[in-house]
């Protein structure tokens, strides 16, 4: 017991205020820039090198439903046209905005009114990962420790779909468990959200092509939300949730 | 019998005409005879297609004296029959399972033949009789996590038999490497097992600058082992974090569950993401550290220490986490053995195999953590190895840091050696990771084999089962921690 008392005492209050005060520290890589000015005639290098092909030149974009924040890009421009920010905040509300070009980026709006009404102070939602590597459930997982502490944001992870408001996706979507998730999709009650985490389940990710996958959460359900990321950072996350629920300031 | 297999080295590579082909009867019971005379170990059973025939490998580990051992045999393809290993070896069980899924090579007399990743999962194996019923869960379970079918025969709260059916994640890596490029690989090795990004990225790369015939920097050395034991601590921490939470130790789960993120932050600080994402490639490693950042580590894993030890002795000396812990899920080392275990639930079970002691790589090659063995094999001990690993691997990264060499830690690494294999294995936090490839006349990869230790170690799961109650399970479960996604592929 005093044992207890006293670890308790040594930890301390750990939970970190949201937004965070700055940003993360480099090298953290966040949302990326770019200025086409410096980019060499006809050069396609960063195209050519992206694992995932989220490069696009004339103009020059990077589309964040495919980047996997690599920085193959970044290695072999020779003119410093791409850089990656300390920026966590990469949600949208539509696969088009993911596309970014310049250094601007139109992130998440709010739920329509009526979902908003429902679900602004209580939301409750079922993760399911439908192949990928784990990697974004970690980070799902790691929302609800006591340095991120979800739940002060009236947001739960439930283990039933039929407790939830909406899912959340990872991972590419198999086909093995394409069943399995339309199952649950269908188990979660009108209106529901669906939330799509990660690169794989907004576009394939690195799977993207494969004959065993879907190439992403839209292949099953209508998606609310884009959460880009590899794996996405919990505040990148928590950021999205809270946009999609109108609670941070727009911009 | 006298058996001319070729010896290998971890991470460098041979022509393909080097490697001894045998007749298949002899081929089997070098196999056999080797594993159950000389201590050795499957490591992979592989199979490449080969026009009119499959030629088979067979890759073993002498762990005792660190070599490595490979022949291989061809199969016709109008018969692609053969007497099974299994009944003789069990430990070839799983890949004579996943040989027959994926090239159609029947091992008669197998005994529990089905595919292990392909998505048709009937039948199940079944217990029948009075009073015995069946517990079904998964594939979507009620935590976070990843997806699984498990088929439990009990008898009241008694578990007879567990049987896990895997394969949800199943994305096709394996065929992928082939046709993709190296950033594309690299990426993909990556995604492998989200939790050991940097044991798959390491062990991906190694294997290719041992097919290029480079080595890398010493600092770019350091630092993967710097990166790789990271991944090791966070790994272990946060599972710690999960069995407190599971025995509803609450205290425990928290600080754990903090601490994990710790070394998360500092695995983000050295490469940019969380996870170690982008950090290590073929030739080096794409960051490095400035002299302010390594003296900053250094505090902070001073600090993490002393926290870590308060919270675990917190944790191993409260009783009613012992009382559930102790003689819970036991798995003997003769069990062990036999099912080929590998990693730290080897090490629990009194197993001495290391890959960073028996096959060294890289930085292990001048030091290393001493190895951590425990012989009780319940969750117990698969809970409190990872603490004992925790803390080797703090006090070897806290010495390994004030010694960084200086040096470029990246050098181009292409252009590899045609019609050749290479064999690389790391100790990942899980255990023996091990990829395999194999590159055509223009030296482009033809054939690449990941072996996540979760393949060998799922069956570790099953049986520390059989006996125990259902509510054992997530103690059971969570003391393995296997990979979903490192097994499915």
């Amino acid at each position: 017991m005093w044992d207890i008392l006293k670890n308790r005492w040594r930890q301390g209050y750990r939970t970190q205020t949201f937004p965070p005060r700055g940003s993360l520290p480099p090298p953290f890589r966040g949302r990326p820039a770019m200025d086409s000015r410096k980019c060499a005639d006809d050069c396609r290098r960063c195209a050519e090198v992206c694992p995932t092909d989220a490069i696009s030149t004339d103009p020059l974009r990077i589309d964040l439903g495919r980047c996997l924040f690599c920085q193959e890009c970044v290695r072999v421009c020779s003119g410093g046209a791409i850089a990656f920010s300390q920026d966590y905040r990469l949600a949208t509300r539509c696969e088009k905005d993911l596309v970014l070009e310049g250094d601007k980026m139109r992130l998440a709006q709010a739920l329509e009114k009526k979902r908003l009404r429902l679900f602004k102070c209580s939301l409750k939602l079922r993760v399911v990962c439908a192949g990928g590597c784990n990697g974004c459930d970690l980070e799902l997982q790691a929302l609800n420790n006591v340095v991120f502490d979800l739940s002060r944001f009236g947001i739960q992870f439930v283990a039933s779909p039929r407790h939830a408001d909406g899912l959340i996706i990872t991972g590419p979507v198999t086909v093995n468990m394409k069943l399995a998730l339309a199952k649950t999709y269908e188990a979660v009650p009108d209106p529901k959200i669906v939330i799509a985490v990660g690169a794989c389940a907004i576009s394939g990710g690195p799977f993207e092509g494969s004959d065993k996958v879907l190439n992403g959460a839209h292949s099953v359900a209508p998606v609310d939300l884009f959460i880009a990321g590899c794996p996405p950072h919990p505040l990148t996350i928590l950021d999205g949730l809270l946009r999609l629920l109108g609670r941070m300031k727009e911009g | 019998m006298k058996i001319n297999s070729a010896i290998l080295k971890n991470g460098v590579a041979m022509a393909l005409h080097e490697i001894p082909e045998i007749d298949f009867i002899s081929w089997r019971r070098w196999i056999i005879e080797s594993c159950q005379l000389a201590k050795g170990r499957v490591i992979s059973l592989l199979a490449e297609d080969h026009g009119d025939r499959m030629r088979l490998y067979g890759l073993l580990g002498i762990d005792d004296r660190g070599e490595l051992r490979l022949a291989g045999t061809d199969l016709m393809k109008n018969d692609l029959r053969y007497p099974s290993l299994t009944p003789d070896l069990p430990e070839a069980h799983w890949f004579e399972r996943e040989l027959y899924e994926q090239h159609n090579i029947l091992p008669e007399g197998h005994p529990w033949l089905k595919p292990i990743r392909r998505g048709d999962y009937a039948p199940f194996y079944r217990v029948e009789g009075e009073e015995i019923h069946e517990v079904a869960v998964g594939p979507v379970h009620a935590g976070i996590i990843e997806p699984g079918h498990f088929r439990f025969q009990c008898h009241g709260e008694k578990v007879f038999h567990l049987e896990i059916q895997l394969g949800y994640q199943h994305r096709g890596i394996e065929t992928m490497f082939p046709k993709a490029n190296p950033s594309r690989q690299a990426v993909l090795a990556e995604s492998i097992a989200g939790d050991t990004v940097v044991g798959h990225a390491l062990c991906y790369a190694h294997a290719m600058e041992g097919l290029a015939d480079k080595s890398v920097s010493v600092r770019a050395k350091e630092l993967r082992v710097v990166a790789l034991e990271l991944e090791r601590m966070a790994n272990h921490v946060g599972d710690l974090g999960m069995l407190s939470s599971d025995v509803g130790f609450l205290p425990a789960s928290a600080y754990f569950g903090r601490l994990r993120g710790e070394f998360l932050n500092l695995l983000m600080e050295l490469t940019g993401n969380r996870y170690g994402r982008s950090f290590i490639r073929p030739g080096g490693t794409l960051l490095d550290l400035s002299k302010e950042k390594i003296l900053d580590f250094w505090k902070r894993l001073e600090k993490s220490e002393q926290e870590f030890r308060d919270v675990s002795d917190l944790f191993f000396s409260e009783t009613s986490v012992l009382a559930r812990f102790e003689q819970t899920g036991v798995i003997s080392a003769e069990l062990a053995r036999t099912l080929g275990l590998v990693g730290f639930p080897a090490r629990a079970s009194g197993i001495g195999h290391d890959v960073r002691s028996d096959y060294p790589i890289g930085a292990y090659r001048v030091h290393k953590p001493p190895m951590v063995r425990l012989t009780t094999g319940d969750v117990y001990a698969r809970a409190r190895i990872r603490s004992l690993e925790v803390k080797r691997s703090l006090e070897f990264l806290k010495e390994g840091l004030k010694a960084l060499t200086v040096e470029k830690t990246f050098l181009p690494c292409d252009r590899f050696k045609f019609s050749s294999l290479v064999v690389s294995l790391v100790e990942g936090w899980r255990g023996e990771i091990v990829h395999i490839a194999i590159t055509d006349s223009s030296g482009k990869i033809r054939l690449f084999k990941i072996i996540d230790p979760s393949f060998h170690n799922w069956q570790g799961l099953q049986m520390a089962m059989r006996d125990g109650q259902i509510s054992d399970f997530p103690l059971c479960n969570k003391s393995f921690n296997l990979s979903y996604a490192g097994h499915d592929l």
